[in-house]
């Protein structure tokens, strides 16, 4: 397999090898439920989210309440239950940012990347698109921050160059 | 007592005892009422709901459940400030609340609605912030509309803390919290037993038990259907509450009144079917030891476990699968007497079995579950037609305008309305097992009396054991109610740790007299209850099932207790449940592949087999595909329950089960369905090789 063919299969690994490492992770945990919270972000690290038969798994392993793994995957905002893009867009919506319009950061991100209606990633799961409460660092609204890294006073046109960076490179590989 | 010291309560001083764990229990003892959403004083505290506030001085407002007493504190529990802090607290939950209350199942006995009148709330100033979601009806025993909760997690708390289940958690966080079982999947598709607990404790119409009202209503409108009802021993005990009567009051002549009055043909007595259960339950208790004894295995015989609780099944079912044998055939009360009715009845009276139609009045909602269960239908058609719950009936009486106190007591019906003593007790914790020992204890050769008492088997502890001893023989006996005790039973009884002969299990606190179907249970009605159930007992005529003469008839008729007869009838089968209903994982990293389709593996990963090493199976498995480049071809998965727990770890390997597997079978197996479908494994590989997209 072209390391590119696994990106867009949004899997680095296959199916197997990544389960394989899921049992890892609970077995060097010492299968102990105390260490949810770590299992987890692990696990999420291996799959970019949290399938639900991996989280049946994880509370069988732990023997816990497949509820109590459901609620804590959806306490912490770090974790998510839907698959996400390999490069996930955070962008800021607090009031600093609202104010600085970056609702019309959202609709050109959007409008770029094709995201219809009610879709926060995109078909080929390269991108995701989220907006998220604020990022404390209202000095530089309007904010987002792609794949870890902070990029500050936003136009549409310059969160648009961002993107188009990414895809290029992507095309590249 | 102990006590420590003093402090001062709206102006008065009050000593603070031992037991006083907070503020809020030191005023309800005092007889202050503060009110409350989130606390119970048999659940963990919570301090969410922030209804139980008061005024400390030095330290400001103070949620009272969690506060400890202290010496010399200065309470208040109504100022202006705090009834101001009560009513946004109320009002803020009113505005997201789904207030449809003249339709609400919970309208009498709501607490938010009950709360906000007497806070004077007239109107709310808050605008809704959370959006409808849809009611999940996907339980027979439970209805969850999560648009009337007010996340006090009490059924969280409930489900896990005392029934060890754990079913519903909260989800989410911030404004976007809410409460729903796994993956937000419909009670039906995860481990709820139906105990029903859950909706006993919630204040509002959160979780409310199914309403099967209008069902009954059309049967009884039916001019071709014969509708007869069973009562159950816990409901004689509590039903009058609901109409204003002191709790513990007996009023079963009223109900069978208020039962003639609403339309029922007969009223019959499932205490008849509990005296049956009593003969069968101990015919098969001796005849288990006898086998045992006779088997010349040596050690000791297992424990015998009751089964007249479907929510104890269902638990034991789903997580106890190296249980199963020990607990008994016996079908419950319910369901003997739906099965014996639907037998004898529609010849009695010259009817088509069709018309008959048996409606059960129950204290419970997992009664309900357990009347679905296609294990309990004949030709089609279901023993038990309906449960209608004690407060359901309550609903009936009233809708029907009845004057459910003024009524002249009618009598049950025969033959199926005879019953003895021994029987009325199984709606209390110990109840079973008293009725059991008066007929055990005679076969053992312990003297003979008309009306034996087992008061050792009796109390509000969640596990009670005692050590019995007739003519010689000791018997081992527990008795525990609440499932999370159960469960914790049940282990080091599978362990080894703890050894018994009888053991009885009641899914709700103290048995069926507060199941969840009753009108809301306090400590005190359930005492009240409990001590009516025995004084029942004493008033009636006959106290050992034995005595039961109208029943040895029947009996006889069917052949004798234990016969061919009695276990097609009266006996049923415990079968493996898995927990959650939910797809698999498949590990084949082939999209589709073409050629044959690939050789299925599902490998089980449920919690026994999980625990029994399926892991390493699936493990061995997956690198077994992938090291013998066999992706494509063989195409392996985890599954979530085989409902073969106790033969696991369980496999499938194209459609065949493998038991007690280990990987050597599994690989043998995999290579003999290759060979089969003659492919010659390496070489096959070449020729098609994965592709990935
Ligand atoms: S009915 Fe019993 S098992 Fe089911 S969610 Fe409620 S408390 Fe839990
Ligand atoms: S204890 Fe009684 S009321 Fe409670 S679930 Fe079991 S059978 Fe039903
Ligand atoms: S009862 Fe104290 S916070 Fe709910
Ligand atoms: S856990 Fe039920 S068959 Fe494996």
């Amino acid at each position: 397999m072209s390391k590119a063919s696994c990106a867009h299969a949004h899997q680095d690994d296959t199916p197997s090898r990544t389960f394989e490492k899921v049992c890892q992770i609970l077995d060097c945990h010492g299968r102990r439920s105390a260490r949810l919270i770590p299992i987890l972000q692990e696990i999420q690290r291996e799959y970019r989210y949290l399938p639900e038969p991996v989280l049946t798994y994880v509370a069988t392993s732990l023997g816990i309440p497949p509820a109590r793994v459901y609620g804590v995957a959806t306490f912490y905002s770090f974790f998510t239950l839907k698959p996400k893009g390999k490069h996930v867009v955070h962008l800021c919506d607090g009031t600093a940012c609202h104010v600085s319009h970056s609702l019309h950061i959202l609709d050109a991100l959007r409008k770029r990347l094709g995201l219809p209606e009610g879709k926060e990633t995109t078909e080929d799961m390269l991108f995701t698109v989220e907006t998220v409460a604020c990022l404390g660092a209202c000095g530089l609204s309007p904010v987002m921050v792609v794949d870890g890294k902070v990029h500050g006073s936003l136009t549409p046109e310059t969160a648009v160059e961002v993107i188009e960076k990414i895809l290029a490179e992507e095309e590249a590989q | 007592m102990r006590t420590n010291g003093t402090l001062t309560l709206n102006g008065r001083t009050c000593t603070i005892e031992e037991e006083d764990q907070s503020l809020l229990e030191l005023a309800r003892r005092e007889g202050v009422e503060i009110p409350t959403f989130c606390y119970h004083s048999e659940l963990s505290v919570y301090g969410a709901c922030r209804l139980c506030m008061v005024d400390v001085e030095g330290m400001g407002v103070v949620t009272s459940c969690s506060t400890a007493p202290r010496p010399g504190m200065v309470v208040r529990t109504q100022t202006g400030e705090i009834r101001q802090m009560r009513r946004v607290a109320v009002e803020l939950l009113l505005a997201s609340h789904d207030t449809a209350c003249p339709t609400c199942p919970k309208s009498a006995s709501c607490q938010l609605q009950s709360l906000s009148q007497s806070l004077g709330i007239e109107n709310v100033r808050f605008r809704n912030l959370r959006e409808k979601v849809p009611v999940d009806d996907s339980s027979h025993a439970i209805v969850r509309n999560p648009n009337r909760c007010v996340l006090c997690g009490d059924c969280v708390r409930i489900c896990s803390e005392v029934q060890g289940i754990g079913a519903l958690d909260f989800v989410g966080r911030g404004r976007d919290v809410a409460i729903m079982p796994a993956f937000g999947k419909g009670l039906a598709d995860v481990e709820c037993v139906g105990c029903g607990q859950c909706a006993a404790f919630c204040p509002t119409a959160a979780l409310v038990p199914r309403s099967e009202v209008e069902q009954a209503h059309a049967f009884l409108d039916d001019p071709d259907k014969v509708v007869v009802a069973q009562i159950a021993p816990a409901v004689r005990v509590a039903l009058g509450e609901h109409f204003g009567m002191e709790s513990g009051s007996i009023v079963t002549g009223q109900i069978v009144a208020a039962l003639r009055a609403l339309g029922f043909d007969k009223v019959y007595d499932t205490c008849w079917a509990a005296d049956l259960t009593v003969m069968e339950e101990t015919h098969e208790f001796f005849s288990r030891r006898r086998a045992h004894a006779e088997s010349g295995n040596g050690g000791e015989p297992r424990a015998l476990f009751t089964s007249c609780c479907p929510a104890w099944v269902r638990c034991a079912e789903q997580y106890y699968p190296d249980l199963l044998p020990q607990i008994s055939t016996c079908r419950s009360p319910q369901q003997m007497f739906g099965s014996l009715a639907k037998e004898i009845l529609p010849q009695q009276f010259g009817i088509d079995p069709g018309d008959l139609v048996v409606v059960s009045i129950m204290p419970c909602t997992a009664k309900k579950m357990e009347a679905s269960l296609p294990a309990f239908e004949r030709d089609g058609r279901r023993d038990v037609d309906l449960v209608l719950t004690t407060g359901e009936l309550a609903k009936m009486i009233d809708g029907a305008h009845l004057r459910f106190r003024d009524l002249e007591p009618s009598s049950l019906d025969l033959p199926f309305g005879f019953k003895t003593g021994a029987a009325v007790i199984f709606g209390a914790s110990g109840g079973v097992t008293e009725a059991v020992l008066r007929l055990a204890a005679e076969e053992l050769g312990g003297e003979r009396s008309d009306a034996p008492q087992f008061p050792v088997v009796r109390g509000s502890k969640g596990l009670l054991e005692t050590e019995l001893k007739v003519a010689g023989n000791t018997l081992r006996l527990a008795v525990v109610h609440g499932l999370k005790n159960a469960q914790e039973l049940a282990t080091a009884v599978l362990e080894g740790k703890a050894k018994y002969d009888l053991v009885e299990v009641m899914a709700c606190p103290g048995g069926c007299v507060s199941g969840a179907g009753q009108p809301p249970t306090e400590r005190s009605s359930r005492k009240a209850r409990t001590r009516a159930l025995h004084d029942a007992d004493s008033m009636l005529q006959l106290h050992k099932s034995q005595d039961n003469t109208v029943l040895m008839q029947t009996i006889r008729e069917l052949g004798g207790t234990g016969s061919e007869e009695a276990h097609r009838l009266l006996h049923t089968e415990h079968v493996h449940r898995r927990r959650i209903r939910g797809e698999g994982m498949s590990f084949s990293s082939i999209a589709e592949a073409s050629g044959p389709p690939p050789l299925k593996i599902s490998v089980c990963v449920g919690t026994s087999c999980y625990l029994k090493g399926a892991q390493d199976l699936l493990y061995g498995l997956i690198r077994h595909v992938r090291d013998r480049e066999l992706d494509g071809l063989v195409d392996v998965e985890a599954t979530f329950c085989f409902e073969q727990c106790d033969r696991g770890p369980t496999i499938s390997v194209g459609g065949k089960l493998l038991h007690r597997c280990k990987l050597k079978d599994a690989l043998e197996a995999l290579e003999t369905e290759m060979d089969e479908r003659s492919i010659d494994v390496g070489k096959e590989f070449v020729a098609t090789p994965p592709t990935g997209s």
